[in-house]
């Protein structure tokens, strides 16, 4: 993957004034309310946010388990809007590999099986299947352990078996839902690592929603959400303590993007290349909410008329009327 | 996904659940093997009676008082013995005419005993009806004329009285009236419980002195060829209702016997198959239920299988595919326990049994139709989970 390249950025995955809102004993709950973010190829993204701030939910919307009740999702330039459940299905099968909190693996199956399962879905054969969900354990450092069930696998190994699962079918984007949470932070770690070197070494998206401020810190860019909202999204220098990291300059042309204009590639430039920032220095910092309030941390739920100003309604275009 | 993934997918899930696969099955199994059991026992019943009907002789016309239905009680015989030479007039030879009367009986000799069928018939009986004797002589006309007290014996007759000797020429009693056996019949076998061997015949004059009647019961004639079985039938109850008015004679033949007991017995068997299919119809409730359990279980696995990317109907055949494995497994199950059962009922009990070709597939394609018919709800209800909550649930 070229860097600092003049083209418009390729999005994994594009969410456009995504609500999605839950009728819940009679009362609608809102639990998105009008996001928009884009997520690029490649791009090594942290969602964080108290509990109910809507990012299991956003998480579900990227990952094409669930409809907006409004908006518009893009994935791989797709709209999914449009899509009925069977075209859903196809597109999370092809699109995103999944990584869980309690990593969802079958219990009565063996590692190999396990990582081969979503390309049963695909209509590949045994063997093929077979050969690759090999190719992918050996890529998160398991090719030893291929025929062992998920009870004989330590919690790192498990997280990592389903990181292989995720990757085997060579998906855009890979979505994981607290993938440490469940761990010691030894094993944390390790699970980490293997997420971060196969962004890195294969160029897929890695979207990560985490409690955990170190696990966020480690990511690019870090999103935070409450109520149902965006209301920051940074770019940050990795906090990284092992040296190896040398990503910097590579992926930010990517990430400096505005997540409402996002689809305006010029959008983000001034915070290209060049920068050394230390470490855990935040480079660049969006609010979703464009002309009210452009301190780092608004406070956008509470405010009035939150409907037009975080949502793409009003794309930040210069001497457009409010 | 592939059908044959599907079928893998089920052959294991059964596999993990071996006890609770075998227990669901069993209801199918007992369905599908019940069906087969008591089709086999009415096609058993069914071939038995058609051997023995077809065992009387080919080509008889049995002259018999009333109208012929199955059911009614015989109306009393107004026909008497030289109603056998009319009829013996209009089928053209006395060879081919015989007239029955017949009553259950103790028959004796020495200390043994055997309540036997005791035919009084006439001396061409054996002709019309084909039976061979092992040893001695039949009845001859003059026995009848003199209602000789002559007995020819039926196989098991003559085994159980005479077990160590030759009976020709011994006595026994029928009804304390002793008679001297001319002869041995040859042994016809068993007919649906009912055998010709237990029989014995003895001069009809004779019979209905012991009797105390003056009537015959029936007049058997044989026709030249099946042709003439129509207009023999035709012409002999018009000449006997002419020369008793105001009765009702009727013609029974083989194939109206064979016709009017192939129906009962397959309306029998019919019965019999439905009653079973009951069963099985429960063994299918079972699946459904225990499906229903399997997919509540197996929530979080369904929820995952989306996420990788099935698609309902993946998930719904998946489903359909393990039931429809669960009561086909069973019913193949069930067919070998019926055969196997069927073999053991004809070789150790007295009912015949018949296994016809069409009952196991039959039974099997049934248990397969109640694997879709009860696994549509569960692998419908599968498929339709949403699976962000499928994934949440613990």
């Amino acid at each position: 993957m070229s860097t600092d390249t003049q083209a418009p950025p390729t999005y994994a995955i594009e969410a456009v004034d995504v609500r999605r809102s839950y009728a819940m004993d009679g009362m609608q709950v809102e639990a998105l309310r009008g996001i928009t973010l884009g997520i690029a190829e490649g791009e090594y993204v942290a969602v964080t946010g108290p509990s109910g701030s809507g990012k299991s939910t956003l998480m579900h919307l990227l990952g094409a388990l669930d409809r907006p009740s409004s908006g518009r999702l893009l994935i791989g330039g797709q709209d999914t809007t449009s899509l009925d459940d069977a075209g859903l299905a196809r597109v999370r099968g092809s699109e995103i590999g999944f990584v869980f909190q309690s990593f969802q693996l079958l219990a009565r199956t063996d590692a190999q099986d396990n990582v081969a399962l979503p390309l049963v879905y695909r209509g590949v054969g045994r063997t093929e299947r077979r050969q690759r969900a090999v190719a992918a354990l050996e890529a998160v450092g398991l090719g030893h352990r291929l025929s062992h069930r998920p009870t004989q696998l330590s919690g790192g190994e498990q997280q990592r078996v389903a990181i292989a699962r995720a990757l085997v079918g060579e998906p855009r984007l890979v979505l994981a839902d607290e993938p440490t949470g469940n761990l010691d932070s030894a094993n944390g770690h390790e699970v980490l690592n293997v997420l971060e070197q196969l962004n890195r070494e294969r160029g897929v998206a890695v979207v990560l929603v985490t409690h955990d401020a170190d696990v966020a810190a480690r990511a690019n860019r870090l999103i935070r959400m409450r109520d149902g909202l965006v209301v920051a999204d940074e770019i940050q220098r990795r906090q990284e303590s092992r040296g190896e990291q040398e990503v910097q300059g590579r992926r930010t042309p990517q990430l400096a993007r505005t997540p409402q204009g996002g689809r305006t590639p010029q959008g983000g430039r001034e915070t290209d290349g060049g920068q050394e920032a230390q470490h855990g220095q935040v480079l660049a910092i969006r609010s979703p909410a464009p002309s009210p309030s452009p301190s780092p941390s608004p406070t956008p739920s509470r405010s009035p008329a939150p409907t037009p100003s975080p949502s793409s309604d009003v794309p930040d275009i210069p001497g457009q009327p409010r | 996904m592939k059908p044959w993934e599907a079928l893998r997918l089920a052959a294991d899930a059964l596999r993990a659940n071996r006890l609770r696969s075998l227990l669901t099955m069993v209801g199918v199994i007992i369905g599908v093997a019940a069906v087969v059991v008591l089709v086999a026992i009415g096609g058993g019943a069914k071939a038995e009676v058609e051997n023995e009907v077809e065992g009387l002789g080919s080509n008889i016309v049995f002259i018999v008082p009333g109208k012929f239905q199955f059911g009614t009680t015989p109306s009393l015989s107004p026909l008497r013995l030289s109603d056998v030479q009319v009829a013996a007039r209009i089928a053209g030879s006395t060879q081919d005419v015989t007239a029955v009367v017949d009553s259950g009986e103790n028959v004796t000799a020495g200390q043994n005993s055997f309540f036997a069928t005791v035919q009084g018939v006439t001396q061409n009986f054996d002709v019309v009806f084909n039976r061979p004797l092992a040893e001695g002589s039949y009845l001859t006309s003059a026995d009848v004329t003199t209602s000789a007290r002559v007995v020819v014996l039926g196989a098991n007759v003559a085994s159980t009285l005479f077990p160590n000797e030759d009976p020709v020429g011994r006595t026994t009693a029928i009804d304390g009236v002793s008679f001297r056996v001319v002869g041995v019949a040859q042994a016809q076998g068993s007919a649906f419980g009912v055998t010709q061997d237990s029989n014995v015949d003895i001069p009809i004059t004779e019979a209905q002195l012991l009797f105390g009647i003056n009537t015959v019961q029936s007049i058997e004639v044989k026709a030249q060829n099946p042709d003439q079985i129509g207009a023999l039938s035709t012409d002999l109850v018009s000449a006997l209702q002419s020369e008793y008015t105001g009765v009702q004679f009727s013609a029974v033949t083989q194939s109206q016997i064979l016709g009017t007991i192939g129906k009962i017995l397959s309306l029998l068997t019919l019965v019999l198959a439905a009653i079973a299919g009951i069963s099985l119809l429960v063994g299918g409730v079972g699946v459904s239920n225990i499906m229903l359990v399997g997919v509540r279980e197996r929530t979080r696995e369904i929820g995952l299988r989306k996420a990788l990317g099935a698609r309902q109907r993946d998930v719904v055949l998946q489903f359909l595919v393990e039931a429809v494995t669960l009561t086909a497994v069973g019913g193949v199950i069930g067919i070998g326990l019926g055969v196997g059962t069927s073999a053991a009922v004809g070789a150790f009990s007295p009912l015949p049994t018949n296994i016809a070709w069409w009952s196991p597939a039959l039974a099997f394609g049934v248990s397969v139709f109640v694997g879709v018919l009860f696994g549509v709800v569960p692998a419908r209800r599968a498929g339709r989970l949403d699976p962000v909550a499928a994934l949440r649930t613990d």
